[in-house]
């Protein structure tokens, strides 16, 4: 309890995990808090390689997180680039009227 | 024991402004959660060692990234009134799905140990933080290995600046332009010089 | 070759006028066809001259044509007496009727090919004649019936016209039938389909029987009955008959030469080569009788009330086919073969003389609208004059040799059955005679009804068409005298030969010298009185005929309307089937094999897509929650089942 273990890092990267899964469907009403939810998972994803990477000792995982980090920032700017143009386009970022998809 | 207070206080607001990221009503008020998300995870990271990486998430996660989220959804003109219909109904089966989830994650957490032969396996070993600083040992790491996977992140950042550019650029009805072949294309005839007396126009 | 030649001329010029009609132009083909035809009729009677007078038979051997288990079949033409008669017949009267087609047709359109046609019909017909087995017979036999169908509908625009052909063509099929069933039935009986060895092994299955429907029938006379039953499709007996009044649709020269002398006659031709075989089955050769007697009387006395020239002539060749019917059924086969060669004349003469007149009223057929013409076309006016005669059967003409002799036979038969046909062909007689001359009478006889304009057009026919008319007058006039020798006199032996089997317990037609003086006299006197009766109806008192028929308006509808016979194959066999074709198409077809296949599966996918497409709503967070869905299943199932 009071010795901070791998474990401890481990389980906050997963209920943070969870919490960007659960909001990416939980939200009706913007498409903006879906794109967060998405940063969320990613936080998970860098904090459990990181963790990794202290406990055995071994550098790549920080490197692997460098790119990570990288990449979510770029994958953050053209998602709200699209959004941008949807909202343009369609006049609403409602989850529900993004349905263009339906067959 | 310090270290275990630093890190529950770190941890439990990691989580608290997780949750109100997804469950806030202002959109707003989502991103800044997130900002507050990121700062506490950058202490997390502090405490496992990780200083560079500490900073690297503070400086472009919070400072452009965030702030990239906040420029838009103050420019999206969002109707606060339609807002969470359907929330709680999808909550008992989402969370039910969810709570799963994390148990397995949770389960895996726990029972992991490290495999026989993780010690040789290791790619780069740490080196000794009183010699050579965090950012140092990634920096050395980071140039001579890592080097085309470096620059194929640039060149993945030079993509989406262009991509996001190119995404939302519209040209818009009687904005004057320069127009570069034309200036570039101009030679001595099309001045020209005139004496003019003062007081008479041209 | 001479034989070959014969048979195969005509063949070249339906191929020539038909492939190359375009080439070589209308004249062209009417001459190319024309000229092998007559060719093809001077060698004819070169092989008659060998064959049946000097008395040499002989068989041709073509190729081989079917080699296939214990079936083994040649094509070659075997040519005796019987077959020189009918080679003869056929390929005189056919060029007359080429010859007179140059003119009758000269102003239609598809001159060609209606040569070409006529010429395909005459080779089918020699190739029927010259059958050494029963499946080339069965070949010509088909061929003429699809030359048939192809000249009744010539004028295939005319509805009328179409279904006439379908309608011949279909009463033909179901004769068909009960001729392969024949063929069948022999090749099951004796092994092989080849005339010669039929005939030799026919004496040993004298009294097999078979069981049919729980009744013991023997097999001789099963297959004769079956070989009868396509005769009475192809001559147009009673109850197979109803194709023959249609069949007037197609040109006037197709009528005399496929309905009056060669086609109808094939189902004699037929009976009279089986002769070996009938001769062993009295049942058959009764109901053979029965059958011609009885469609003798029918089509008579339809006969005397049709107002249509060509139906008058084509109802009078029907009854005729039913003497020579009745004639094989006394087992007198001469007799009938004599009387289907005189017969060919006066009848192709009749038809065509018939044709003669309705060209000259301008296309009118009905003989209500005509008379009082005889002035205007004294040639054809004489040569139906001439044929009438012979029908009738008056004295020296060529039809009193040939009718006599089937009468005289029949009393001599001394079976019940040939009793019954003689009293009938007399009773036919009279109303043979009725009905020849009230078409005399009423077309060129009497006050003119026809209107003045048709009246001021009326003239004779050019010489290309008069000269037939001429030739087979001569025939009509002269063969009954030239050939009773040979057909059934003294010198009938020798020249027969093999041809005709006729056994001796049938010994009808050597009886008729001695018959009773008033039987000789009978037809003459039967003919006397039609034609008395004929005068007095249309010449004496003109309105007797109307005031009868006011009397019994029945028996006279009865009569018009051909005993209903069309309308009850109409009742019984063609609304049922329309019904069958009709249920099989809506519920068999449509509803069951498209419903199950094509529409079935092509249904089944579009619904079965829309049901999936339902899947898909557009929406994101539905399609992140399965992906979490899955997500969790797949971790779920890894940590359980496969650590």
């Amino acid at each position: 309890m009071f010795e901070i273990g791998l474990a401890h890092y481990l389980i906050v990267a997963a209920i943070l995990f969870t919490l960007g899964v659960v909001g990416i469907f939980l939200n009706r009403k913007n498409v903006i808090i879906i794109m967060m939810s998405i940063e969320l998972i990613l936080l998970a994803v860098n904090l459990n390689l990181v963790a990794f990477s202290s406990a055995l000792h071994d550098l790549v995982g920080q490197v692997l997180a460098m790119f990570v980090l990288t990449v979510a920032a770029a994958e953050a700017a053209i998602g709200l680039a699209i959004i941008v143009v949807f909202f343009r386009s369609r006049g609403t970022i409602a989850v529900e009227d993004i349905s263009q998809l339906k067959g | 024991m310090s270290t275990a207070l630093i890190f529950y206080l770190f941890a439990g607001l990691t989580v608290a402004s997780g949750v109100m990221v997804v469950s806030a009503r202002n959109p707003v008020h989502s991103v800044l959660w997130l900002i507050l998300c990121f700062f506490n995870t950058a202490g997390l990271f502090l405490l496992l060692g990780a200083e560079f990486l500490a900073m690297v998430l503070v400086i472009v996660y919070v400072g452009a990234v965030a702030v990239l989220f906040l420029f838009v959804v103050m420019m999206l003109d969002v109707n606060l009134a339609e807002l969470r219909a359907g929330f709680l109904h999808y909550l008992p089966l989402g969370g039910l799905v969810g709570a799963v989830l994390l148990g397995e994650l949770v389960a895996v957490a726990f029972a992991w140990s490290p495999g026989k032969m993780a010690s040789s396996l290791t790619r780069a070993p740490m080196p000794d933080l009183a010699q050579v600083s965090n950012t140092q040992a990634l920096g050395r790491l980071l140039y001579t290995d890592y080097v085309y996977l470096f620059q194929a992140a640039g060149l993945i950042l030079l993509v989406a600046m262009i991509g996001a550019i190119l995404l939302t650029h519209r040209r818009r009805e009687g904005v004057r332009r320069q127009r570069i072949a034309d200036q570039v294309a101009r030679d001595a005839s099309s001045v020209e010089l005139r004496k003019v007396p003062s007081g008479r126009g041209v | 070759m001479i034989v070959i030649a014969t048979v195969f001329l005509p063949l070249l010029g339906a191929a020539i006028a038909g492939l190359f009609g375009r080439v070589i132009g209308a004249r062209g083909a009417q001459i190319v066809t024309c000229g092998l035809l007559v060719a093809s009729a001077v060698l004819a009677a070169q092989v008659f001259q060998r064959v049946a007078i000097d008395g040499v038979p002989e068989t041709v051997l073509l190729a081989n044509w079917i080699q296939s288990g214990t079936l083994s079949l040649d094509w070659a033409l075997k040519v005796d007496t019987l077959t020189a008669v009918m080679l003869v017949v056929v390929t005189w009267v056919s060029a007359a009727v080429h010859l007179y087609s140059i003119g009758y047709m000269a102003h239609d359109r598809s001159i060609p090919r209606f040569q070409s046609y006529l010429s395909l019909f005459t080779f089918a017909m020699l190739m029927l004649v010259t059958a050494d087995n029963l499946v080339q017979m069965f070949f010509g036999w088909e061929g003429v019936g699809l030359a048939s169908y192809l000249l009744i509908g010539f004028w295939y625009e005319k509805p009328s016209a179409s279904a006439a052909a379908i309608k011949a063509f279909i009463v033909n099929r179901i004769g068909d039938f009960g001729f392969l069933l024949g063929i069948f039935g022999l090749f099951l009986l004796f092994g092989t389909l080849s005339l010669e060895a039929i005939f030799a092994a026919a004496p040993a299955k004298v009294g097999v029987t078979v069981s049919l429907f729980g009744a013991r029938i023997e097999v001789i006379t099963l297959c004769c009955l079956l070989l009868f039953v396509g005769a009475m499709g192809k001559s147009a007996q009673l109850g197979l008959h109803t194709w023959l009044p249609d069949a007037m649709e197609g040109p006037t020269p197709v009528s005399a030469l496929i309905h009056a002398a060669t086609m109808v006659t094939a189902g004699v031709f037929l009976v009279a080569r089986m002769s070996p075989l009938f001769e062993l089955s009295d049942a058959a050769l009764a109901t053979v009788a029965v059958v011609g007697a009885a469609t003798a009387l029918f089509a008579a006395t339809v006969g005397c009330v049709q107002n249509d020239i060509k139906r008058i002539i084509a109802y009078s060749t029907c009854s005729q086919l039913g003497y020579m019917f009745f004639a094989l059924g006394v087992s007198a086969y001469q007799a009938a073969i004599f009387h289907l060669m005189t017969h060919a004349f006066f009848k192709a003469l009749l038809f065509l003389a018939a044709g003669s007149v309705i060209h000259a009223m301008s296309d009118e057929q009905d003989i209500r609208r005509m008379g009082g013409i005889w002035k205007h076309v004294k040639v054809t006016w004489a040569l139906m004059w001439i044929g009438s005669l012979a029908l009738a059967g008056l004295p020296f003409f060529a039809g009193y040799y040939s009718k006599d002799v089937i009468l005289e036979a029949a009393w001599s038969a001394g079976t019940p059955v040939g009793q019954i046909a003689f009293w009938v062909g007399l009773i036919a007689a009279v109303l043979t005679a009725f009905y020849s001359w009230r078409l005399l009478l009423l077309v060129f006889h009497g006050r003119p009804r026809a209107d003045e304009q048709v009246m001021a057009h009326v003239h004779e026919s050019p010489a290309v068409m008069i000269v037939p008319l001429l030739f087979l007058g001569a025939g009509a006039m002269f063969a009954g005298v030239i050939g009773y020798d040979w057909f059934v006199g003294a010198q009938s032996h020798e020249f027969w030969g093999r041809a005709l089997l006729v056994l001796d317990v049938h010994p009808a037609l050597d009886l008729i010298h001695h018959v009773p003086g008033w039987v000789a006299l009978a037809p003459t006197v039967a003919a006397a009185i039609g034609i008395a009766v004929a005068y007095l109806f249309y010449v004496f008192v003109p309105g007797l005929p109307a005031a009868l028929a006011g009397r019994l308006p029945g028996l006279h509808r009865f009569l018009l309307n051909k005993w209903y016979f069309d309308e009850l194959y109409d009742l019984m066999v063609v609304r049922p089937a329309f019904r069958l074709g009709r249920g099989l198409w809506k519920g068999g077809d449509v509803a069951l094999i498209d419903g199950l296949g094509p529409d079935g599966v092509a249904a089944t996918s579009v619904r079965v897509g829309r049901g999936v497409a339902a899947a898909e709503t557009g929406s994101l967070p539905l399609y992140a929650f399965v992906m979490l869905v899955g997500v969790a299943a797949f971790v779920t199932f890894y940590l359980l089942f496969v650590r």
